[in-house]
């Protein structure tokens, strides 16, 4: 470079092409990184789409095994309503389980506890989101299953236990949006702690709520494992009571697929297809509502 | 010595009003003694000591930073929800003490009621955010009587008389104000205190809410801590001024100057800093 001035080592419009050649190359690669993780999304679908079309029919939601069918009489496997309903009562009690239990334990993280102990309690439940679910499983069946045997229930407490962080952490995340502002006003007219928590604060975060509980189902609507340790031991028949064991979902899918016929195979197919679209549309639902509750608490401020 | 003129002129335009008896006729609502509230290990507030006289309009006047706000959260316990917040000295409410560990904050909250310097109306209807506080503290008969006596004393039913249930968060500011105010009133306290309620309206909104406080002196005792000291002309009584002290390392904490009536405050003040605060010399 000569002293005095700007005398290039190469023409200016050589550097200029070479930068822009680099960045066309990286948003490329970003562009092709996204476009490949949805080409996986979509040939999942897709793929479990193909293998279950078979058993695709209202069959599948309405008739359940053909106990027969390992006496050779009759269609083989015929529908897996009893792993529906099994997993609509076991999710489901799950979901009362762990609700208001995760709700109350976000109410006592935000509202009440002492900044050391928030800390503390904002730990276990990051903890607790990380043990893997067959860990909760066999903790389950230690403490519940052993000695009284399966149950619906005792898979749907250990489902909840899985519930429990996520729902926690939900609330406790909308909690903090509510103005502290608000609080103050009900307080300084005399109002109790407690009943400005419950009808002030709380129904700000219904939205926030409920999208968390819904993404702690889409978490545990096919968890395997901790059901396997806890109600696995299952007829062919439709059931719907909770104190005996029940079929579910992922456990149909894994029992089918171990066994030798292909119509079982297509079966186990159809169920994952079911169990996906469910997690799609609950994962699309829970991000509809929290747009929505984000835009309604843009409101209130 | 000079005093401004604007403020000369407000005193004079309120010495309409009546002059106050001589302190010892008046009830006293407050006592306090000694008052210093702390914040973790540094004080606020040192040594205040001064009284607040019923049915009549106390401001808490002084620069920013000197304990104002402080001060009055104090009086209704609204400093408790601070963690490191801790105090010393008496507060006598009617001759009880209300900083006392054993008293009950809630239940003092009920009698000496706050409004708060940006309008913080429930995300509710318009008369829900009157009804609830009415509901929660039991006090249900006759609600909408009550709904509309509230509101009407907040200046504010004929404007929204038409549209009770609309959502509270459809008014103006000044209007929301006065909501709040109509919220604090209709649980029926004794004391309202008021931490700068016009500062986030305009002037317009800011006339409503003095002439408010004009007007609803009769029924309740204000507390009103505001930054403007012409609004403290107008519409206080007794004006108490704060000022800021420095220590030795550096420390700065707020400490009562002078209490007296406004009018002497404004034309007479015995304190220097006062003369200095309110002739515009420091702010």
């Amino acid at each position: 470079m000569s002293a005095t001035g700007l005398t290039p080592l190469s023409r200016p419009s050589d550097r200029l092409t070479r930068r822009r050649i680099v960045n066309r190359a990286m948003e490329l690669l970003a562009w092709l990184a996204a476009a490949i993780a949805v080409a996986i999304l979509v040939i999942v679908v897709w793929s479990v789409a193909k293998r279950g079309a078979s058993a695709i029919n209202l069959d599948l939601f309405t008739k359940t095994q053909n106990a027969l069918a390992q006496f050779g009489i009759g269609n083989a496997k015929q529908g897996l309503a009893n792993a529906f309903v099994g997993s609509i009562v076991i999710v489901g009690i799950a979901t009362l389980m762990a609700l208001p239990f995760g709700i109350l334990v976000a109410i006592y993280v935000n509202e009440f506890a002492p900044r050391a102990i928030r800390g503390g309690v904002s730990l276990v439940l990051d903890v607790l989101n990380g043990i893997p679910a067959i860990v909760i499983g066999i903790f389950v069946f230690g403490l519940i299953v052993a000695g009284h045997g399966q149950s619906g229930l005792a898979g749907s407490f250990a489902l909840a236990v899985l519930m429990l962080p996520l729902v926690a952490r939900a609330t406790i995340e909308v909690l903090a949006l509510v103005p502290d502002s608000l609080r103050e006003a009900s307080l300084g007219l005399g109002v109790p702690r407690w009943r400005t928590t419950l009808g002030i604060v709380l129904p700000q975060t219904i939205g926030g709520v409920v999208t968390g509980a819904v993404l702690a189902v889409a978490r545990v609507a096919g968890e395997t494992a901790p059901l396997l340790f806890t109600t696995s031991v299952v007829g062919t028949q439709m059931n719907w009571n909770p104190t005996h064991p029940l079929f579910s979902v992922p456990l149909a899918i894994f029992e089918l697929s171990e066994a030798d016929d292909p119509s079982s195979h297509a079966l186990a197919w159809a169920a994952a297809f079911v169990l996906l679209m469910f997690i799609l549309l609950t994962s699309l639902t829970a991000r509809w509502l929290a747009n929505r509750s984000r835009r309604k608490i843009g409101r209130v401020a | 010595m000079s005093v401004s003129s604007t403020i000369e002129q407000a005193v004079r335009v309120e010495t309409k009003r009546q002059p106050l008896p001589p302190r010892e006729r008046l009830e006293q609502v407050f006592d306090i003694q000694d008052l210093t509230a702390i914040y973790g290990s540094k004080p606020a507030l040192k040594d205040v000591s001064m009284e607040v006289y019923k049915n009549l309009v106390t401001a808490v006047i002084g620069p920013s930073g000197c304990g104002k706000s402080t001060f009055i959260r104090c009086l209704n316990r609204m400093n408790d929800l601070v963690p490191s917040f801790s105090q010393t000295g008496t507060i006598r409410y009617h001759g009880q003490d209300i900083a006392a560990k054993d008293v009950d904050p809630v239940a003092v909250r009920r009698t000496i009621g706050m409004v708060f310097q940006r309008p913080n109306p429930f995300p509710k209807s318009i008369q829900d955010n009157v009804i609830w506080g009415l509901k929660v503290l039991g006090m249900k008969d006759n609600l909408s009587d009550r709904v509309e006596r509230a509101l009407t004393q907040a200046a504010l039913w004929d404007e929204v008389k038409d549209r009770l249930k609309q959502s509270a968060l459809s008014l103006s500011g000044g209007q929301q104000q006065r909501l709040c105010i109509a919220r604090a009133i209709a649980v029926e306290p004794d004391v309202v205190l008021m931490d700068e309620p016009a500062s986030a309206l305009d002037p317009i909104a800011t006339q409503a809410i003095e002439h408010l406080l004009h007007e609803l002196k009769t029924e309740y005792t204000f507390v009103i801590v505001t930054h403007n000291m012409q609004q403290a002309a107008r519409v206080a009584d007794m004006t108490a001024f704060f000022s800021i002290s420095r220590g030795g390392e550096g420390e700065r904490w707020g400490e009562l100057v002078e209490y007296d009536a406004t009018e002497k405050i404004f034309t007479a003040p015995s304190d220097k800093r006062t003369e200095d605060y309110v002739t515009g010399r420091f702010g």
